[in-house]
């Protein structure tokens, strides 16, 4: 199975729309009530990261199924201002937009793998995966 | 959709129906801030029964919403939050900190009864 969703993030309305996405696509990958919302919740930060920080981008949210593995893939992506110290951005507490400084260390804890890539004036691209056995 | 605000006595009840945009978060913030005012309410409860999912800006503009009606002499619960938002909530790192909580509408009311009535009793 290859399901992929493109879900360009340009208003508020399209965070709750990839968070949707995600929720569908990890309970029709066989992912507990638990998981989907964990998924969801983790879209919401990333998708709300692209709006304040870099205005627009796109979050891509794939399936995968193997014989005993399922796999949510999301990458949210880009073209913004970049993350010029990428631990600092994920230290608990830390924010340069005024919120709570949770979003991106929050996301980590929410799923099981995190990846962030950044270039400074060059953009973001953050891929989250969380796997379930069959 | 904006958030229905029934008034009930001295009590005002927002109960979200559907996921929430941030704009209609933020909308949500103000009409109780403006109504607690309006009303005199000394008490607001939102219903987040039907909300599948809390994140850090939500779950922010709930202290903020707490805060400004307690500023203005309400207290705020909020019901109903579902097991999986709470877990979600709580491997978030997020504490809703100085925001009352109780399991649903009913028992956020008997809440709301109950620290009135200590207050009529405190004489305050």
């Amino acid at each position: 199975m290859g399901d992929e969703v493109r879900v360009p993030i340009v208003y508020d309305t399209d965070i709750v729309a990839a968070r949707t996405e995600g929720r569908r696509l990890a309970l029709e990958l066989g992912f507990s009530k638990t998981d989907a919302t964990l998924v969801a919740t983790a879209i919401s930060e990333v998708a709300r990261n692209i709006l304040v920080h870099a205005r627009e981008g796109v979050i891509t949210i794939s399936g995968l199924l193997d014989e005993d593995i399922a796999e949510i893939t999301v990458v949210a992506s880009d073209e913004g201002p970049g993350i010029r110290d990428i631990d600092l951005a994920l230290r608990d507490g830390y924010s340069t937009a005024g919120g709570l400084g949770l979003g991106l260390p929050g996301v980590r804890r929410l799923m099981d793998e995190f990846i962030i890539a950044s270039e400074d004036g060059k953009g973001t691209e953050v891929t989250l995966t969380k796997w379930h056995r069959r | 959709m904006p958030v229905p605000i029934l008034k009930q006595g001295d009590f005002l009840i927002a109960t979200v129906q559907s996921a929430l945009s941030d704009r209609e978060v933020l909308q949500l913030q103000d009409d109780l801030a403006e109504r607690v005012g309006t009303f005199r309410s000394r008490g607001v409860i939102v219903d987040v029964t039907a909300l599948d999912m809390m994140d850090s800006f939500v779950s922010r503009a709930f202290r903020s919403m707490a805060l400004m009606a307690k500023l203005k002499g309400a207290d705020t619960v909020i019901v109903g939050i579902q097991p999986e938002v709470a877990f979600t909530l709580v491997q978030l790192g997020l504490t809703l900190e100085g925001v009352n909580t109780a399991l649903d509408l009913e028992e956020g009311l008997e809440f709301l009864r109950s620290l009135k009535r200590r207050r009529r009793n405190d004489g305050r």
